[in-house]
């Protein structure tokens, strides 16, 4: 039954068919335009002929003899009165008219440059340099349209028009005359092979005069199956009945030809049978009304079909729906795995896993089979080894249970440590398909640890996700190993982990392993519940007068034994607290020596994500995702225990600071408001020295944004920095890097400062003046969106004004930027989506064109490289000497 | 250092890497080496200012030393055709 073909496609040359090509695989002429007769039969010789495929259930067909299910569809033809234009080509038909001398049918270019001309094309055809010769066959073709006396034959040749869609017009001297189909196919008939060749054409299998067609294929059955309603009436699809009516107009044309009926009247009905034709290619031509049901809907032509988002390419051929996937509403769950994804039961009981039935698992299976399809963990269908395919809803499963043998395939729900791909849209990267492993869980979400929401972008404020069950041996180990989400944890991207901790993660971390955390048993033994530990407890770091462990020590019991690293924290990098060695009081120097934390509070930047260099990165790389992974999934776990029984939070009061620091900060900005006076003092005096390249406005406007920005924030998050204490959550999170930043509190607690719209003060509204409360020309900070408050003390209403002006143009930005780059992302995917990486190293396109020697020039894969960089001898030497 | 109205040689500038035409017996044996028929190779344009510059005909191999941030010096070669013109 299963035998495999193998054969290669070499290549593929699209053409077009040649009347004679559509009688020869045609298997019947439509010669009648009624379909059915009164007993609703088709009628032979009508467009709906049993000999165009059987499409009935139980139908034979008269020419294969096959059922349904395997004819594949027979074509018929009709042959026109008088020949139409094909509407696709008509473009091209004009490019021949023009190109070529209505009188003798060949190219304008005089004969021995002809010559000239046949030989480059021929050796640029050998060379395959193709684009060059697509600008050849450009070049001949505008120097032949331009030259208006034939070389050949002397004629002064015919000036051609078209008027869309399909009518082709003559230039005489009263003006422009109508040509017919007729005329336009007998010009084409002429152009010699040779000549068509010159013109890009290719005469063997795309002869111009075929795109004015004299026969036209009819379609097989298969291609426009009828329906029948639930009224029990028949429906015809959109291509039938406008083939009816394209049969219909071609006979009345023949009629009148044959009668020797007017010209008029005979031209008028042509039209007719153009415009059928047309719109059976194409109803949305622009230039001509579509056809319309009675109804009024549109007819969906054959181009209709095909095109856009729903059509054939893009929504079947390119994007398919597939069985075997779900999809759902997301929802955090810390105590799941990075590596699992929590699935509702009756996601479990819809999806299924084929089993194949042995002595090893028949009873397992057995078990299953009488749960059946409503009860998890059962089984949807058994598959017998003749193929048959048994639904359990249906049969008594005690003996479908009973029946079971090796060689059985049972179709059974999905099962804790099944493993499934794990996706979220846009897929804009490899990571944003993952598998992970199910665990079967209540209610009706998706759920899945937060460690893992930045490779999907994720959130949880209604973000929906689609899982897809693989169904073979093949897929599944296929899946394990290379799309296993622990193998994800570093990226291609910049060499670094993209999972990791963020937010509560971090603030946890750090209030665990603070100098001034001491825990009491009870408090390790809560720490110490959700990791799953099982080992003995360290001994205490105090024991008078009370028993007392450090954070650092339960950080401890987690890390490889000969584990060494070293690095600043997160904290450590505020630029005022200049912490150099390990001594400084922030505790800011991480110091891991053969596995044991000795110094510095753990924070973004040794657990965050996409923090390179983090704890996990080296784990990773010395000991294994795998280790990694469970480093993760324990640890982490106690750092979101610390911030439960830490009581993390944070209020307005903790952002309500000190007078005198809010004198300080009165200060500062007093200082700068007097700093810019005195710059527009010397502005308006012109003492002010212009920029390189800036004119003497655009200077002070620079410095005014200078001072009053970016400056002025620091200067005021360094005094909040210094008098704000690490015991204040906000500032522990934004010191952290669990979420927000010094500026952040500048602007939350001391002043919002400048605002900006493209990186200018505001200025714009009235003449000279933003609102009508300033002086014309006023150039002082509050006049040009200075805001002197933060959230804290409340915006006054000028403020709040200049504050939604320059909040406006982010949402704008946002929105501009998403869309851009989206695009961009297609387009790039779309040139890049066939580069191989060959096992020499190189990287090579579909044909075998070469775009790179060795791979990044280094051949270094970027997931396994360090910044690039393919060995850190830093790393190696500080492990071996220190170690 | 402005070189006003005078003659610059490009193969001296700094950021121009050293090209140079492979001989016909060698471009024959990288050609075997790496599998791949002349056009399969990225293309340079008669045109392009160093391939001028050096004087390599169409159908030339041109070997080009690049300086490389992850390599140190990386060798590319380029096939030299009439023109170059944008996919259409
Ligand atoms: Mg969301
Ligand atoms: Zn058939
Ligand atoms: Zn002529
Ligand atoms: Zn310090």
């Amino acid at each position: 039954m299963t035998s495999v073909i193998t054969n290669r496609v070499a290549k593929i040359k699209f053409g077009i068919l040649s009347p004679d090509e559509i009688r020869k695989m045609s298997v019947t002429a439509i010669v009648t335009a009624n379909v059915f007769d009164t007993d609703g039969a088709p009628i032979d010789g009508g467009v709906m002929d049993t000999r165009m495929g059987s499409i009935e259930p139980g139908e034979v067909c008269p020419l294969c003899g096959n059922k349904r299910d395997s004819c594949v569809g027979h074509f018929g033809h009709l042959e026109l009165a008088k020949p139409v234009i094909h509407v696709a080509f008509a473009k091209h038909i004009l490019a021949y008219l023009k190109a070529t001398c209505s009188n003798c049918g060949r190219v304008k270019v005089p004969e021995d440059e002809r010559e000239d001309l046949l030989k480059l094309l021929k050796d640029l055809e050998e060379l395959k340099l193709n684009y060059l010769k697509k600008r050849l066959h450009e070049y001949i073709r505008r120097r032949a349209s331009t030259t208006t006396t034939c070389p050949h034959c002397g004629q002064p040749t015919l000036e051609y028009k078209l008027e869309k869609p399909h009518t082709f017009f003559i230039k005489t001297e009263t003006g422009f005359r109508k040509v017919t189909p007729s005329e336009v196919r007998k010009h084409l008939e002429k152009i010699p092979d040779d000549d068509v060749r010159l013109l890009g054409g290719d005469p063997q299998d795309a002869r111009p005069e075929w795109m004015v067609l004299t026969v036209l294929p009819i379609p097989p059955r298969q291609v426009r199956p009828s329906v029948i309603l639930e009224t029990g009436m028949r429906s015809e699809d959109d291509l039938t009945h406008k083939l009816v009516d394209v049969v219909r107009t071609n006979i009345r044309v023949r009629e009148h030809v044959e009668s020797g009926a007017p010209e008029q009247i005979i031209e008028d009905e042509w039209e007719l049978l153009q415009y059928h034709v047309t719109t059976y290619f194409d109803n949305e031509v622009s230039g001509i009304p579509p056809a319309r049901h009675r109804a009024g809907k549109y007819l969906k032509g054959v181009a209709q079909r095909l095109k856009g988002k729903e059509g054939r390419f893009r929504g079947n051929l390119r994007g398919k729906r597939v069985d075997y996937s779900a999809r759902t509403v997301i929802s955090p769950d810390p105590n799941l795995s990075i590596n699992e994804v929590g699935v509702p039961e009756e996601v479990a009981k819809k999806l299924t896993v084929p089993e194949r039935v042995t002595p090893w698992n028949i009873e397992f299976l057995r078990r299953l089979v009488l749960n059946g399809p409503d009860k998890w963990p059962g089984a949807n269908h058994i598959i017998r080894p003749d193929g048959r395919k048994i639904n359990l809803k249906y049969v008594d499963r005690k003996a479908a249970a009973e029946s079971l043998e090796p060689g059985f395939i049972v179709e059974r729900h999905l099962l804790d440590g099944d493993i499934v791909l794990f996706n979220r849209q846009p897929s804009l990267h490899r990571i944003s398909v993952m598998a992970h492993i199910v665990r079967v869980l209540p209610y009706k979400t998706f759920r899945l640890n937060l460690l893992v929401c930045p490779p999907y972008n994720a959130d949880f404020d209604g973000d929906e996700m689609n899982l897809h069950v693989p169904q073979s041996e093949e897929a599944r180990a296929e899946v394990r190993v290379l799309m296993l989400v622990e193998k994800h944890i570093l990226t291609p991207r910049y060499g670094g982990p993209i999972i990791g901790g963020l937010q509560d993660y971090i603030s946890g971390a750090y209030l665990l392993t603070s100098k001034s955390t001491l825990l009491t048993k009870e408090g390790v033994a809560r720490l110490l519940a959700p990791t799953g530990y099982r080992g003995p407890l360290p001994e205490p770091a105090i024991l008078k007068p009370r028993e007392y462990w450090t954070g650092k020590q339960l950080i401890s019991l987690f890390l490889p034994r000969d584990f060494n690293y070293r690095k600043t924290s997160t904290i450590g990098k505020a630029s005022v607290l200049r912490c150099i060695d390990e001594d400084c009081p922030h505790d800011s120097i991480i110091i891991i020596k053969n596995g044991v934390l000795l110094e510095g509070v753990i924070d973004k930047s040794s657990i965050g994500r996409e923090e390179p260099e983090n704890i996990v990165h080296w784990l990773i790389k010395e000991y294994g995702e795998n280790v990694a992974r469970e480093f993760m999934d324990r640890v982490y776990k106690m750092f979101i225990a610390t911030c439960e029984m830490y009581g993390l939070t944070m209020s307005y009061d903790h952002l309500a600071i000190r007078e005198e620091v809010k004198k300080a900060i009165y200060d500062i900005i007093e200082e700068k408001k007097s700093e810019v006076n005195e710059l527009i003092k010397l502005y308006r005096e012109g003492r002010l020295i212009p920029r390189p390249g800036k004119t003497l406005e655009e200077t002070l406007e620079d410095e005014i944004i200078n001072a009053m920005s970016k400056k002025l924030l620091d200067e005021v998050a360094d005094v909040l920095t210094q008098h704000l204490s690490l015991t204040n959550p906000v500032v522990v999170m934004a010191r952290t890097g669990a979420r927000g930043n010094p500026v952040n509190l500048a602007q939350m607690s001391g002043l919002l400062a400048q605002q900006t719209v493209r990186g200018k003060r505001l200025s714009r509204g009235y003449e000279g003046r933003m609102l009508p409360h300033f002086k014309p020309m006023d150039l002082s900070a509050g006049a040009r969106g200075f805001v002197a408050r933060g959230f804290v003390d409340g915006l006054d209403p000028l403020e709040f004004f200049f504050h939604t002006a320059a909040g406006r143009e982010g949402l704008i930005d946002t929105a501009v930027r998403t869309s851009q780059s989206g695009y961009m992302q297609r387009r790039l995917i779309n040139a890049l989506q066939d580069l191989v990486v060959n096992y020499d190293g190189s990287v090579r396109a579909t044909s075998g064109e070469i775009v790179q020697l060795l791979y990044g020039e280094d051949g270094v894969d970027p997931t396994k490289s360090d910044h690039g960089k393919s060995v850190n001898v830093d790393r190696i030497i500080e492990k071996y000497l220190k170690g | 250092m402005l070189n006003m109205g005078g003659k610059v040689n490009i193969l001296e500038h700094e950021l121009v890497p050293r090209h140079e035409i492979v001989p016909p017996e060698e471009a024959h044996k990288i050609l075997k080496e790496l599998g791949v028929e002349p056009w399969q190779l990225p293309w340079i344009s008669l045109n392009d200012p160093v391939v001028r510059a050096i004087g390599a005909r169409p159908g030339d191999i041109v070997r080009i030393y690049r300086k490389s941030p992850t390599a140190g010096t990386f060798i590319a070669y380029r096939y030299v055709v009439p023109e170059v013109t944008k996919k259409s």
